[in-house]
């Protein structure tokens, strides 16, 4: 139960907007770890920052021990960092099959990739069904499928989702948080970010709170859940 | 049909094959049938010929120089289109890099006569290396200058890249006369005549009056074009690296998120539109037979306004749009002399090409096969 990734004091800016102001979190082997927070508070940008979007200005990003801070966004993929974007970031153009092979750019091995691809049909049987169609033509629900599925095709060491649950419907987003959660019994690291904290807490082993850049609270799960700042403020309990 | 759209031969070989034919054959026969009509409503007012018989004998001749000049233009065109698609940036030196290619290839040929080998060897293997060392040339020359001079800029406002490929292209026009200038002491380049190249084939086609003659460097010119398109086809659809550049164009954080190296891509764009153009000088140089530095400004302008006709950006509307606007032009220059019975001539086809680029920039902005252009989010 080592940590995967580590990350320590790190400061990210947008021009010249303070967005991350001294992050630091890590990620045991195995755990589901949740990142809340309102809109602007830095979430999204913290994972950014750890996949190479946005290089940081001070801090250290270690993956399995390594220092990935300073690596292109290609090479911390390969290094085995998988990040769903915000959004989905679906290629509108390309087939169904064509999304997921691209996911698995970085495997240069076509009967692997075939055993993957059957993998994440397994988990979402919509997929295949939809495996000649274009991925614009896809609705919301089955897009972030095939956001997950896309993100699955390299195994990666962790697993970063940004706001799966992001203009779906209730019973879709209870979906993929099933499907979350049985990824991580199998053995699927994740780090998740979410405006939903009632979801995201009530799968999460632990999680941070940001607020403006700044973690102000970190904890197991449950107790975030029973913390009065955490009920008042993001899960509508007064 | 599901198992014949699957059949990989199908999908790279005769389906875009079918695509050329069809686009040919709608374009050539929509004029055709224009010029025609035209012709018998302005019968009557023509007195010292039949206008109709007039229009019908030129038709043929008319029609394949504007297949040979519309595949040239769709061939430069692809080159605009690829690096738009990715970069979103319209790589103004594009034309140049097709006139190297061509100078590139008829120094080829011009060594071999020098060494007194041009003569000797088989002509189908000299055009061959000269298209190839073009390409290469060519190739590499556009991922040099992307490297140089865009991709410092990749970040700032979408005018100044423009800018610097406006500079890039004059340095190339000045560079290469300097070049040509100090080597050979003149900046014209003309072709060796080699081979039989300029011999003609003569076709009987049944209903047609006059027989139809074929230029060998026509057919050459066709001939090859169309195997570069059909490779260019399979290269994007049916490789990795194909759908990595398809990816790169409609979402680049995101491909990079799935481990493509995006200026890798971005080199390997610049490349493969650089070796068409390259591909393009040659076989152009080989239909013009003569060259200088400034040879690539209208054929490179040309095939930016086929590549805005047809939508910037899609690579079959580059192909449309190149044939489209190679026929028209062939039409308007050849016909617009008949009709007005000489008093305007072949000297106005330009004006055709840049009326349509107007007409479709103020009409339909995305292109004929574009989707409505919007800022991305």
């Amino acid at each position: 139960m080592g940590k995967i990734l580590e990350v320590e004091n790190v400061h990210s800016y947008y021009g010249h907007i303070h967005a991350l102001k001294g992050i630091s979190l890590y990620v045991e082997e195995g755990e589901i770890v949740s990142l809340i927070g309102s809109n602007g508070a830095g979430k999204s940008t913290t994972l950014r920052t750890i996949s190479g979007l946005l290089h940081p200005r001070h801090g250290t990003i270690k993956l399995d021990g390594r220092d990935i801070t300073h690596l292109e966004p290609h090479l911390v993929v390969a290094a085995g960092v998988g990040h769903v974007p915000e959004g989905r970031g679906i290629f509108p153009k390309l087939t169904v099959r064509e999304n997921l092979e691209m996911g698995a750019f970085t495997i240069n091995d076509p009967a692997k990739n075939a055993e993957r691809m059957e993998q994440v049909f397994a988990l979402f049987p919509r997929l295949k069904e939809r495996i000649d169609q274009y991925g614009g033509t896809l609705s919301g629900g089955e897009q972030q499928m095939l956001a997950i599925g896309r993100g699955l095709m390299q195994h990666p060491r962790i697993l970063m989702l940004d706001e799966p649950s992001m203009g779906l419907a209730p019973v879709l987003v209870e979906l993929i948080f099933d499907i979350i959660q049985k990824l991580n019994k199998e053995g699927v690291t994740i780090l998740l970010v979410e405006q939903n904290a009632q979801m995201a807490l009530s799968i999460a082993h632990r999680g941070y709170v940001l607020q403006t850049g700044n973690i102000v609270l970190t904890d197991t799960a449950d107790k975030l859940r029973q913390n009065e700042m955490v009920q008042k403020t993001y899960l509508g309990i007064e | 049909m599901k198992q014949l759209t699957s059949n990989p031969f199908y999908k790279f070989v005769l389906f875009p094959i079918g695509q050329i034919l069809a686009f040919i054959l709608g374009a050539g026969i929509t004029l055709s049938v224009l010029v025609i009509l035209l012709a018998y409503i302005f019968r009557g007012s023509v007195t010292n010929l039949d206008l109709v018989e007039r229009t019908l004998v030129i038709l043929p001749k008319v029609l394949i120089d504007g297949i040979t000049i519309g595949f040239v233009y769709a061939t430069i065109a692809l080159g605009y289109t690829m690096v738009y698609g990715v970069l979103e940036f319209i790589n103004f030196s594009h034309s140049e890099i097709f006139m190297v290619g061509g100078v590139v290839g008829v120094e080829l040929l011009r060594y071999l006569e020098a060494q007194g080998a041009l003569a000797s060897m088989n002509q189908y293997v000299v055009i061959a290396l000269a298209i190839l060392l073009g390409m290469f040339i060519a190739g590499s020359l556009a991922v040099t200058v992307e490297r140089v001079a865009y991709k410092p800029l990749r970040n700032a406002p979408r005018l100044v890249p423009l800018i610097s490929a406006i500079g890039m292209s004059f340095f190339l026009q000045d560079a290469v006369r300097l070049i040509l200038g100090l080597t050979t002491g003149e900046f014209n380049v003309i072709l060796p005549k080699f081979g039989t190249f300029d011999e003609f084939q003569t076709f009987n086609v049944p209903g047609v009056a006059a027989p139809v003659q074929l230029q060998n460097k026509t057919i050459l010119l066709i001939g090859v074009t169309i195997v570069m398109l059909v490779g260019l086809n399979y290269l994007v659809n049916g490789t990795k690296i194909g759908k990595a550049i398809r990816a790169v164009a409609q979402d680049r954080p995101t491909a990079s998120l799935m481990g493509i190296n995006v200026n890798f891509i971005i080199s390997i764009t610049f490349l493969i539109g650089g070796a068409l153009g390259g591909a393009a000088g040659v076989l152009f140089a080989l239909k013009v037979t003569r060259l200088d530095p400034f040879v690539g400004f209208f054929p490179g302008l040309k095939a930016f306004t086929a590549a805005v006709l047809g939508g910037i950006g899609n690579l079959t509307g580059a192909l449309l749009g190149g044939l489209v606007l190679g026929l028209l032009e062939s039409f308007g220059a050849s016909y617009l002399g008949v009709f007005t019975q000489g008093a305007f001539g072949a000297e106005y086809k330009d004006i055709f090409a840049f009326a349509i680029l107007i007409a479709i920039l103020i009409f339909r902005p995305s292109g004929l096969l574009g989707q409505t252009v919007g800022q991305k989010a």
